[in-house]
């Protein structure tokens, strides 16, 4: 690590300069995930019908973010999970309990456009299989997470004990990701990120990339604005607390 | 106009859903931070302050 990289890490764990740099950055990031966005559904839009899906692959513009999402929500996690547990880094939980929601909310959006693709597709919306069923384990994990945060007032505490749910959950994005290639399943297996290269036609690739791009600026957008909440509401907590005990001293 | 073909129904609510659910929680972060920032406010205008709170 290079000495200036570790002063503005430094510097980045002082959450006023944190808020400082967010509210700088969020105006360029909402800019480029518009931008992004409009480039990638125009894409889909003018993308052809796949040869076997007809155009209901269009839902994969969404479902396949959205996926990814789920699972990039979860290991953001595990390493803020490693930042409260082994660096106790001031923004660390911060990061952790903004992002919870988020990826709850991408990976529902991920099992929803799933089944309205699996509809058609397989003839029913659901099935028992690898992929699905570790996928919806994931939703029920980031609302359990989501659960414990609100139960425990102390947010140090929570955070340490969210931490390491987090680092024993991360067990599950690996089989979440290879579920497809160790069991027998009915959801396809990789044609995106695979050895030997994608198996997907450019013309759909593409505007897939782009969408890509654009649900995971999103995604970082969300993500510092919700951090910034989290920091104010901790200031608010410190402050109600102080308000509380000066009207018990006088 | 584009043809959706015979799964158009699925197509729109696939894409409607991502639409809600998008614009949840972008309500969410803002309805959040306008509460927040509220909230900041309003103790600081009594007084409240992270270096001296105002005694009566």
């Amino acid at each position: 690590m290079t000495m200036m990289t570790a002063v503005t890490l430094i510097d980045l764990a002082n959450p006023s300069r944190f808020l400082a740099l967010t509210n700088r950055l969020s105006p360029w990031l909402a800019a480029a995930t518009c931008l992004a966005f409009a480039v990638g559904l125009s894409g889909a839009y003018f993308a052809p019908d796949d040869y076997q899906q007809g155009a209901t692959v269009k839902i994969m513009f969404i479902h396949v973010p959205a996926a990814w999402l789920g699972l990039f929500g979860w290991l953001l996690m595990s390493v803020a999970g490693l930042g409260t547990l082994v660096w106790r880094h001031p923004l660390a939980d911060v990061a952790a309990k903004a992002a919870a929601p988020l990826g709850a909310a991408f990976t529902l959006m991920c099992l929803i456009t799933g089944s309205l693709w699996g509809r058609p597709m397989w003839g029913t919306y659901w099935v028992w299989d690898a992929r699905l069923t570790s996928e919806l384990v994931l939703l029920l994990m980031y609302l359990g997470v989501i659960a414990l945060w609100r139960t425990i007032d102390e947010p140090t505490r929570a955070a340490r004990i969210v931490a390491v749910l987090t680092l024993v959950g991360a067990i599950n994005i690996p089989i979440i990701k290879f579920s497809v290639d160790w069991w027998n399943t009915l959801h396809q297996p990789a044609s995106v990120l695979r050895v030997g290269g994608s198996t997907i036609h450019p013309t759909i690739l593409t505007p897939l990339i782009v969408m890509l791009i654009a649900f995971t600026l999103l995604f970082v957008t969300l993500h510092l604005g919700a951090m910034r909440n989290e920091i104010v509401r901790r200031r608010v907590r410190s402050l109600l607390m102080m308000q509380a005990s000066a009207a018990a001293g006088s | 106009m584009m043809s959706l073909g015979p799964h158009a129904a699925f197509i729109v609510s696939a894409y409607a859903a991502a639409l809600v659910i998008v614009m949840a929680l972008i309500a969410w972060v803002a309805l959040d931070r306008r509460y927040l920032t509220r909230m900041l406010e309003e103790l600081e205008a009594q007084g409240i302050t992270r270096r001296r709170t105002a005694r009566p």
